[in-house]
């Protein structure tokens, strides 16, 4: 079981990462030209390009692909994995489960438990957090957990510079020799603050601007951030690594100042300039960035948020077997390097803004 | 398509689930029922490999109603690992990029939703290896 002590969220079992996978989409539209298609000054671009799913693509083929890496990482059978767990806002229904596709796609069905998370960005890591316990309560040997999205942007807001398509899944098992790293605790700080949704039934959600900053996306990850570190007794100079949700490239370098972690050890995993902000995977995919190059040993801080708001803090310890899994499966730098540049008429095309 | 016309066929078009003849050996995928090298009844589940290479395709600049958004789309004979063939949609690459011999895996991705409001249909497709 899952031990809560003055709010931390420790295992009371060690449980491990297995494997991990990332999937980001081929396609990719510079911000120069969203801006070039709305009159914009190009100055203070929030990033340079972002990517963008195909025509065939969406949330639930995203999950897959990077699921079926990360068993490829894993080293298990599909029919292994007892629990399957997709977070994401891009559900292609909006009733009807995306976890019942992905687990029946992998093989892990029929006997496995599935359901889908939305806590905007941080669905993901919510998932984290039930996979964990499920393992630590020894209920399931295998449990995945996906962060994924195709986000949505209503066309020249300020939000289609950066709102983009990928996503990451990670499986956790008891710690053990062929786990890549373990987990130490979790914290999460959420209240009920708007600054993003989107209204059912509405393409496009609507945002608070500034107030997106300082009350929500700061409060919140400070708070989980330092409610862990507090709670495990580290200090920021215990890590070597810091993963923070980035919904553009600014936003996680000021909390790691905010935080006192050097900007040296949060930049290995912002990949926003290059992929935008991919909403829940993107702290999968920052954290997946970490451990394609961490040693074993690195103590790694996790921190997502998602609006509404909330964020889940964890930290990770890197493991000896991290040297040779990475290896098995495409690392995230090969999906950054894999590129299609596309321009906003296909844009438009491909994401579904031209009716038909 | 019909709703229990794919919730039938999924596992070969998510997983590329085919069978193979207990008695002479051939595969087949889509699954048969009956064999037709040798007439028997016995047969098997058989996983296909998700790896292979493009060895023919054509590229479709006028298509069936829904596959507007993907013209020009290229549709290709891959042959798999273990020498079975199929046909599928290329998906990933440009029409100027595509060759003959080229490394080619399965992908799961998204049919054009024939109805709206109806059901999604997913199922295999191939796109170029990420190494």
């Amino acid at each position: 079981m899952v031990s809560v002590e003055g709010g931390v969220l420790r295992p009371s079992d060690d449980v491990g990462i297995a494997g991990y996978g990332v999937y980001i989409p081929i396609y990719r539209i510079k911000a120069l030209e969203i801006a070039r298609v709305w009159g914009k000054f190009y100055d203070h671009l929030p990033v340079e390009e972002k990517a963008v799913a195909g025509p065939d693509e969406d949330a639930v083929t995203i999950a897959i692909e990077a699921a079926r890496y990360a068993i490829r990482r894993a080293g298990i059978r599909p029919e292994e994995i007892e629990a399957v767990y997709v977070g994401t806002e891009s559900k292609p229904y909006a009733v009807k489960p995306c976890s019942t596709i992905v687990a029946e796609a992998l093989g892990a069905t029929p006997n496995v438990l599935a359901a889908d998370y939305e806590f905007a960005c941080k669905a993901g890591t919510e998932a984290f957090q039930t996979s964990i316990g499920l393992v630590a309560s020894n209920m399931v040997r295998y449990a995945m957990a996906i962060g994924v999205d195709t986000a949505q942007s209503r066309p020249a807001d300020a939000l289609e510079y950066t709102a983009a398509a990928g996503g990451g899944a990670f499986i956790f098992t008891r710690r053990n020799c062929e786990t890549i790293a373990y987990i130490e605790g979790s914290y999460s700080f959420v209240t009920d603050t708007p600054d993003f949704w989107r209204r059912d039934g509405d393409m496009y959600p609507s945002h608070m601007g500034r107030f997106t900053g300082e009350p929500a996306y700061f409060r919140h990850t400070t708070m989980a951030a330092k409610g862990l570190m507090s709670e495990l007794g580290l200090r920021p100079s215990d890590f070597s690594y810091a993963v923070f949700h980035q919904p553009n490239p600014k936003f996680p370098l000021k909390l790691a100042q905010y935080l006192g972690i050097p900007l040296d050890k949060v930049k290995p995993s912002i990949v926003c300039s290059s992929i935008g902000n991919t909403y829940s995977g993107s702290s999968m995919i920052g954290l997946a960035s970490v451990l394609d190059i961490a040693k074993p040993g690195d103590r790694i801080l996790l921190v997502s948020y998602g609006s509404g708001a909330g964020s889940d803090a964890f930290s990770f310890v890197v493991q000896d077997a991290i040297e040779e899994k990475r290896n098995r499966a495409p690392k995230v730098s090969s999906f950054i390097y894999r590129k299609k540049e596309i321009d906003y008429s296909l844009y438009a095309k491909f994401r579904r803004k031209i009716f038909m | 398509m019909a709703t229990s016309a794919y919730w039938r066929t999924r596992f070969q078009r998510y997983r590329l689930i085919g069978n193979r003849c207990k008695e002479c050996g051939k595969v087949f995928f889509p699954p048969r029922f009956v064999c037709p090298a040798c007439g028997s009844v016995k047969l098997e589940e058989y996983k296909l490999p998700e790896r292979g290479k493009l060895v023919e395709y054509t590229v479709v600049y006028t298509a069936p109603k829904g596959y507007e958004v993907m013209t020009p789309y290229v549709i290709g004979i891959v042959e798999l690992e273990d020498g079975v063939r199929v046909l599928a949609q290329i998906t990933d690459v440009d029409v100027e990029d595509v060759k003959e011999g080229m490394e080619v895996e399965a992908s799961i991705r998204r049919l054009p939703e024939q109805l709206e409001g109806g059901m999604i249909c997913y199922t295999y497709k191939f796109r170029p290896v990420i190494k």
